[in-house]
């Protein structure tokens, strides 16, 4: 287990009328290198939950450890915490600051004490992973370039801390198709070389089902589903209720099995639920 | 941290010092500081405490968040106490080496820490029950006699409620900035002076930047919805003067107005 998560609560602004219960008793874990996504409608309480995780909100009540070490106690030094939990908040770009992309990235490693060969050689690796090139970027500034490189910039940050749990809040936020595709590509690179262990925040079924091993559902502060992602999109109907929905493409070979076609209803990717048809199509025809 | 700060924050509630008229509000508080800088003795100091308990037990204001908010300022009445305390000249009652503690400097002293201290939560129950709005709207509508010789009246309220609009979201924004760089490890905690204002850095750069980008897009929005200043511009909400109105604002001038008599007893 690299996170374990014991009865956690959390309340914003209490004793004030803006009092507000965001988690609601939690208990979860999680597995060493797992995918997880993790869903919610919006003020469902994800990103509450996620940032809990790296010591940025002491909870109210309850018990994180991670790694073995219990972040929440007092005495756990941040320092250790950030190590092995690097978080990317959603719009990451809006935090750059550094006049070089090169500094920028530096930040984190620099934070974390490392010296200056292994800072450098952290930031070639990040930009590398995330698909930036260190010799001609290394040196601009991070305000004059595009918005999806920005954020990659901005992940590239976090990665070169080289986190064991690196948690994606809404990575994909405001991109375009293909930038949206050129980081979750990266994602999963990233998730698959380094053997770490993903948390994805994200809204697009789509994006999750393609990349996520596990879910977490999330609804009004608690936890209401964790489970392998294929079990957890078999329940349409329970997501639906609370404002959620399954992959489009999920849905079509559900509805395509309801008018009588003997297909598998669990396909979560446009390439299994290709297979599965021409798998369906050539049994019908050959019988 | 940023958020011990009341100033410009509204305690909803739905009571007689929440309904009234802003332009009631406002008055009052303007009497308020100028009647307590005719105070020159301590006796009027506990008229005035009481003023600030009846208004704070009427509003059902939490004592709480009144006193967070005298936090942040701690500093400056510290250091008020501290000077008037050392270089009150009078009756020595000990001294120190080249620092002598006069009787004049006590009372001066508790004297100026009171006022100050009175100041700023007398002046924040004005924010804590109106709402920004209501607030600027008064303040529109009491300063627009001026307009004649040549203050922007709407112009400047307009500016006010940007502002203060916008104050809840530059702290949500630092908030989420600082969490972003603590993440990264940022410390903005420890270290000597040198070091702390070093570490504000990769929290201002990003927070200008983001401010002039949310200034660029509210001044085209503005301009998208034909905004073109206070000419002619009418309300939804017109200010009304009513009778509860009227009765509040004579008390408060009678009682300020004793309150400033006190001086030349």
């Amino acid at each position: 287990m690299i996170i374990e998560i014991e009865n956690l609560n959390f309340i914003y602004n209490p004793g004030t009328p803006f009092e507000k219960k965001a988690l609601d008793d939690i208990s979860i874990s999680i597995e060493e290198g797992d995918f997880v996504g993790l869903i919610g409608h919006t003020g469902s309480g994800k990103s509450t939950l996620v940032q809990h995780l790296n010591g940025l909100i002491k909870p109210t009540s309850g018990k994180i450890i991670i790694d073995g070490v219990d972040i929440t106690n007092p005495e756990t030094k941040m320092r250790e915490i950030r190590k092995k939990v690097g978080l990317v908040f959603q719009y990451p770009e809006h935090q750059l600051f550094e006049e070089t992309i090169y500094k920028d990235i530096a930040f984190g490693p620099k934070n974390l004490g490392l010296t200056e060969e292994e800072v450098e050689a952290r930031v070639k690796e990040a930009m590398e992973l995330v698909g930036l090139d260190y010799e001609t970027l290394k040196d601009r500034s991070p305000f004059e370039i595009s918005g999806g490189q920005k954020r990659r910039v901005a992940i590239a940050g976090v990665v070169a801390m080289k986190p064991k749990v690196l948690i994606l809040d809404e990575p994909t936020a405001g991109l375009d198709p293909k930038g949206r595709d050129a980081i979750l590509d990266e994602i999963k690179k990233l998730y698959e070389r380094e053997n770490i262990t993903i948390i994805l925040v994200s809204h697009s079924m789509e994006d999750i089902a393609r990349l996520a091993n596990t879910i977490l559902v999330m609804h009004k502060g608690k936890v209401i589903m964790h489970d392998k992602t294929r079990e957890i999109f078999k329940s349409a109907d329970l997501l639906e209720d609370i404002g959620l929905d399954i992959p489009q493409v999920t849905k079509f070979m559900k509805e395509f099995k309801n008018r009588g076609h003997d297909v598998r209803e669990d396909c979560l990717t446009i390439e299994e639920a290709k297979e599965e048809l021409i798998k369906y199509l050539r049994g019908t025809k050959n019988a | 941290m940023l958020k011990d700060i009341t100033i410009g924050q509204y305690f909803p509630g739905d009571t007689l010092i929440h309904k009234l008229d802003p332009r009631v509000k406002i008055l009052t508080s303007i009497l308020f500081i100028v009647a307590l800088f005719f105070v020159k003795d301590f006796y009027p100091y506990i008229f005035i405490f009481l003023f600030i308990v009846a208004v704070v037990k009427t509003a059902k204001l939490p004592v709480k968040f009144i006193l967070k908010g005298l936090k942040p300022l701690m500093f400056i009445i510290i250091i008020t106490f501290v000077i008037n305390l050392l270089f009150t000249k009078g009756e020595v009652l000990f001294s120190l080496g080249p620092i002598s503690i006069t009787k004049e400097g006590i009372s001066q002293s508790v004297f100026m820490a009171l006022r100050l201290i009175l100041l700023i939560v007398g002046t924040s129950l004005l924010t804590l029950t109106t709402s920004p709005i209501a607030l600027t709207d008064g303040i529109e509508s009491l300063l627009s006699p001026f307009r004649k010789i040549g203050l922007p009246s709407h112009e400047l309220a307009m500016m006010m409620t940007i502002a203060l609009r916008f104050i809840p979201t530059l702290l949500e924004e630092t908030d989420k900035i600082m969490k972003a760089q603590m993440a990264r490890g940022a410390d903005f905690e420890s270290g000597n002076i040198l070091n702390r204002a070093k570490s504000l850095v990769p929290l201002l750069v990003p927070l200008f930047i983001n401010a002039f980008r949310r200034a660029d897009e509210l001044a085209t929005a503005m301009e998208a919805r034909c905004y073109r200043g206070g000419e002619g511009r009418t309300r939804l909400n017109e200010l009304k003067f009513d009778r509860k109105d009227t009765t509040v604002l004579l008390s408060m001038v009678l009682f300020f107005g004793f309150i400033m008599s006190t001086r030349y007893w």
